[in-house]
């Protein structure tokens, strides 16, 4: 799975199967604190992702 | 919804909005066009390279796309200095943008009966925190979702239309929306303490949810005592005329301290 964390501008590459939040989980995002879309369509927390999707973390915190 | 609850705007006023680029403005802005149309959309340029232009390039998108007068007034053409200049002089960052941000936008909203900003649910609840925490409870006085303790000649009325919607409703509607806009923060948000409690916040929300909205919620039952907190007397700025507390305002002094050599 290839996934972007705009915040960081961090891009990485792992394999994972599960929801979003689980994946938020294994990464240690607050969900609070991000969207997350799957070739920009916008993803619930409960929605299962698979290893082969690219995935955008978006942070909402944002401005100044 | 805070318009109708706080009664924020009344029939048949000039409501300026304003804009930073964000996610909170762009929402602020369409949502407003949509339910009452004539607004007109005011941005202030500080000049923060690498950011700013790109957001105000985000925000003339999106007032073509949806034909809304915009204003962009600057810095620079203000004050004969980019934010940049201010800050190598010494100037505190957040502060003395916030203080000539709302100098500028109070200025060229002359005329407009209310400011309307993208403030939201987070920056609330954020707000109110940093206060308590800090021992600026009487600084509170002056959050909610209309600004200010009592009216003044000169002075604006700013209202907070979002001020019940999270930054990841309003982050989550503007990516639904297809808004022009950049998920990023100025680089001179530097702001170690409101991090903090930003990040706190965020972990109670997430171990309870609605934590934020009961925290605003208990803070608007005291705020009408704290809005009894004498605010000192209210005078006009003998440099520039504006509102001010003391006899000379803070964007003066800011500019006096920081934009000579």
């Amino acid at each position: 799975m290839h996934i972007f964390i705009e915040r960081t501008n961090e891009k990485k590459q792992i394999h994972f199967n599960g929801t979003v939040v689980q994946l938020l989980a294994a990464l240690k995002i607050n969900p609070e604190a991000v969207i997350v879309s799957r070739n920009h369509e916008l993803l619930t927390e409960a929605e299962h992702i698979q290893t082969t999707d690219e995935i955008q973390i978006l942070s909402v915190v944002s401005g100044g | 919804m805070a318009i109708d609850r706080f009664s924020l705007i009344r029939q048949g006023e000039k409501i300026a909005v304003a804009v930073s680029g964000g996610k909170d403005s762009q929402t602020v802005l369409y949502l407003l066009n949509k339910l009452y149309g004539g607004v007109t959309a005011i941005s202030i340029d500080e000049g923060i390279p690498s950011y700013r232009d790109a957001t105000l390039e985000d925000m003339k998108e999106f007032c073509a796309r949806y034909s809304i007068p915009y204003q962009i007034h600057s810095f620079e053409h203000a004050f004969g200095q980019k934010l940049e200049t201010f800050l190598q002089r010494g100037a505190p960052a957040c502060r003395s943008c916030g203080v000539l941000r709302r100098h500028l936008l109070n200025k060229h909203a002359q005329g407009f009966d209310k400011i309307a900003t993208g403030h939201n649910l987070d920056d609330e609840c954020q707000n109110v925190l940093m206060n308590l925490l800090k021992g600026t409870l009487s600084l509170a006085s002056k959050l909610g979702p209309m600004s200010g303790v009592m009216k003044r000649e000169g002075f604006v009325q700013r209202i907070k239309p979002l001020y019940f919607c999270s930054e990841k409703e309003i982050t989550t509607y503007a990516f639904l929306m297809g808004f022009p806009v950049r998920f990023n923060e100025c680089p001179h948000a530097t702001d170690g303490f409101r991090s903090a409690v930003r990040d706190r916040l965020n972990d109670l929300e997430f171990r309870q949810s609605g934590t934020k909205l009961r925290l605003i919620e208990n803070f608007l039952m005291i705020l009408p005592a704290l809005k009894t907190i004498p605010e000192g007397m209210l005078r006009s700025c003998t440099n520039c005329g504006s509102p001010s507390a003391n006899a000379v305002c803070n964007a003066c002094k800011t500019v006096e301290a920081f934009a000579h050599a």
